[in-house]
């Protein structure tokens, strides 16, 4: 499924300035990612990415223009469109279930006051099943180990069908068998024609699901990184990661 | 039973339920935002309402509503402006609300007295028209609570997802405090504003010991809350105590007897239990802490089977022995 040649960017962004107590974190960015593509954000700790991405989602106050869908921000109603899965440690829960928190992911499509329809319930386990938790989902949220909990969180996006998958930092404690699984997820998105938009640290395992990589250093975003085996398939999985560009950014 | 037949324990008993149901049902997303000391506050609050009353020489019940519903909505937006994190302005808030309807109550001639009745409770003083008002403002907050549980858990839970998600988050965070407001003074007559919050508080705790879940948490917590109120107020016409303090000692007792129940239904802490599969963060390296003991199976620290061997929960990490020391999983 690929999308018409018209549709509008999923995000587009120009002159995006924002800054945290008057501190400049992101200074004049413009980032612009096509429907259906896969971008990773990189950057070290404090660059400025998950800042960015939050100003492009309005969770942060911003100067400058931000289009969801061609649409600007503040006139932007279409939310269900957009998934989200913000960094784990921000996550108030105590008693819930893996499925409550799954379930919240259905908010955007759901009417107040109606019970969870048919379809919803079938998102929700479909969701979890993804990440390979459909066992889990009676257990508690916070007992739950760091990976098992970013799988949740990965479901609980999934479950809003969303056109615009924004992570940030999945790979944060993650390990290396939820690693590979997640990127699978990830392929699968691809493939159904999702865009995908990573805030990461390193490409690692999702060098064969990106399309580019966009380096953010200082809050200023630097060269971008052409993916040189972009569709092409075959011997891609590790050219992103042999690019002088992003192996020089983990040295770092 | 004789107190079956008088209709001011009726209406006491009758009044005590809805507030032991609803204090627990709004006090479920309090305490999931840490805010548990919230309702304590707004308890202060509402005694200004009850000052300006007695002054007036209105029916207090629907003014300590207004001036606690208004307070809380100020803290609220105080909050979202991220000026409240200064605890030090709702401490202000607070103790200004408490002080003014003291001030405001012996103005009008009303010793501490009188306000001991809104303060802990009293069974005479639920009246008809006060028992009408408990009622549909019991009833609305039990809708809400209940009906709007997903959108308020995901508000309550992950503000910036409920954001993304495109929920009116500002609206249902001042609904979430307003209930709060509106359940606190409507508990006035009960468990009265000083110890309403324990009802907000202790039976989402109890509940939380032995069942798993928001939703099932939350009718739980109103199960337990009923009880204790119920309960409490009965109890307090034959002690001749004040009802609130009688209905906080119980929710407390349920409270203590829940951790027992809750290690009977999570079988013996000591059993080995299944935490993670090898898909776990599993870092293997050597312990260099001293080890006074040799884990085992009556050492105290929590066992877990773990990939085949049993680790033993050590100071917030996991010990598997290996040879002569333990590694580290």
């Amino acid at each position: 499924m690929t999308n018409p040649p018209a549709a509008p960017p999923a995000i587009r962004a120009a002159g995006l300035d924002v800054a945290l107590s008057g501190v400049p974190i992101v200074r004049g960015v413009d980032l612009e990612v096509a429907a259906g593509e896969a971008v990773a954000i990189l950057g070290n700790n404090g660059s400025g990415k998950t800042t960015l991405m939050r100003a492009v989602l309005g969770l942060t106050a911003h100067r400058g223009l931000v289009e969801l869908f061609g649409t600007p921000l503040d006139r932007f109603r279409d939310w269900a469109r957009v998934g989200y899965v913000p960094q784990r440690s921000g996550i108030l829960v105590q008693q819930a279930t893996a499925r409550e928190v799954v379930a919240s992911g259905r908010l955007g499509r759901r009417r107040a006051f109606r019970p969870e329809t048919a379809a919803d319930k079938a998102a929700i386990l479909d969701s979890l099943d993804a990440v390979a938790l459909a066992e889990r989902a009676g257990d508690r949220f916070a007992r739950l180990s760091g990976g098992q909990q970013q799988r949740v969180l990965i479901a609980r996006a999934l479950a809003s069908q969303a056109d615009l998958m924004v992570w940030d930092e999945p790979l944060a404690g993650v390990d290396h068998v939820t690693q590979s699984l997640l990127a699978g997820v990830a392929e699968n998105l691809k493939a159904r024609g999702t865009t995908i938009v990573m805030v990461l640290h390193e490409i690692g395992p999702f060098a064969s699901v990106l399309d580019r990589a966009v380096l953010v250093r200082d809050g200023r975003i630097g060269p971008h990184v052409p993916h040189p085996a972009h569709r092409h398939g075959g011997h891609e999985s590790d050219d992103l990661a042999d690019n002088p560009a992003v192996t020089g950014l983990e040295a770092v | 039973m004789e107190w079956l037949s008088l209709e001011f324990m009726q209406r006491a008993i009758l009044a005590a339920l809805i507030t032991g149901v609803m204090a627990p049902a709004i006090g479920t997303y309090i305490v999931q935002r840490r805010l548990s000391l919230l309702g304590d506050g707004l308890g202060h609050l509402a005694v200004a309402g009850v000052g300006l009353a007695l002054l007036t020489g209105t029916a207090p019940l629907p003014l300590a509503i207004v001036v606690c519903v208004a307070g809380a909505i100020a803290i609220e937006l105080l909050r979202e402006a991220g000026r409240a994190q200064g605890d030090v302005g709702l401490a202000i808030l607070f103790y200004g609300g408490l002080s003014g309807g003291l001030l405001l109550a012996g103005l009008a001639g009303q010793g501490a007295g009188t306000l001991a009745g809104y303060l802990f409770g009293s069974l005479l003083t639920v009246g008809a028209p006060d028992l009408w008002v408990i009622a549909v403002l019991g009833l609305v907050v039990l809708v809400v609570s209940i009906g709007l549980m997903p959108q308020l858990f995901a508000v309550s839970a992950d503000e910036p997802f409920a954001r993304t998600i495109g929920l009116p988050v500002r609206v249902l965070n001042i609904l979430v405090v307003a209930l709060a407001a509106i359940t606190v003074t409507v508990s006035m007559r009960t468990v009265g504003l000083l110890l309403v919050s324990a009802l907000m508080v202790v039976p989402v705790s109890t509940a939380n010991q032995v069942v798993t879940g928001f939703r099932r948490g939350m009718f739980a917590a109103m199960g337990v809350g009923a009880v204790a109120a119920v309960s409490g107020t009965i109890g307090s016409y034959y002690l001749d105590t004040a009802p609130g303090a009688l209905i906080v000692v119980i929710a407390i007792l349920l409270f203590a007897a829940s951790w027992p129940l809750s290690r009977l239904l999570q079988g013996d802490s000591t059993a080995p239990r299944q935490v993670g599969s090898p898909d776990d963060e599993a870092t293997r390296q050597k312990v260099p802490e001293e080890h006074p003991h040799v884990h085992g199976p009556n050492c105290g620290h929590r066992a877990v089977e773990h990939a085949g061997h049993v680790d033993y929960v050590h100071d917030g990490h996991r010990h598997a022995a290996h040879e002569d020391h333990y590694d580290e999983h």
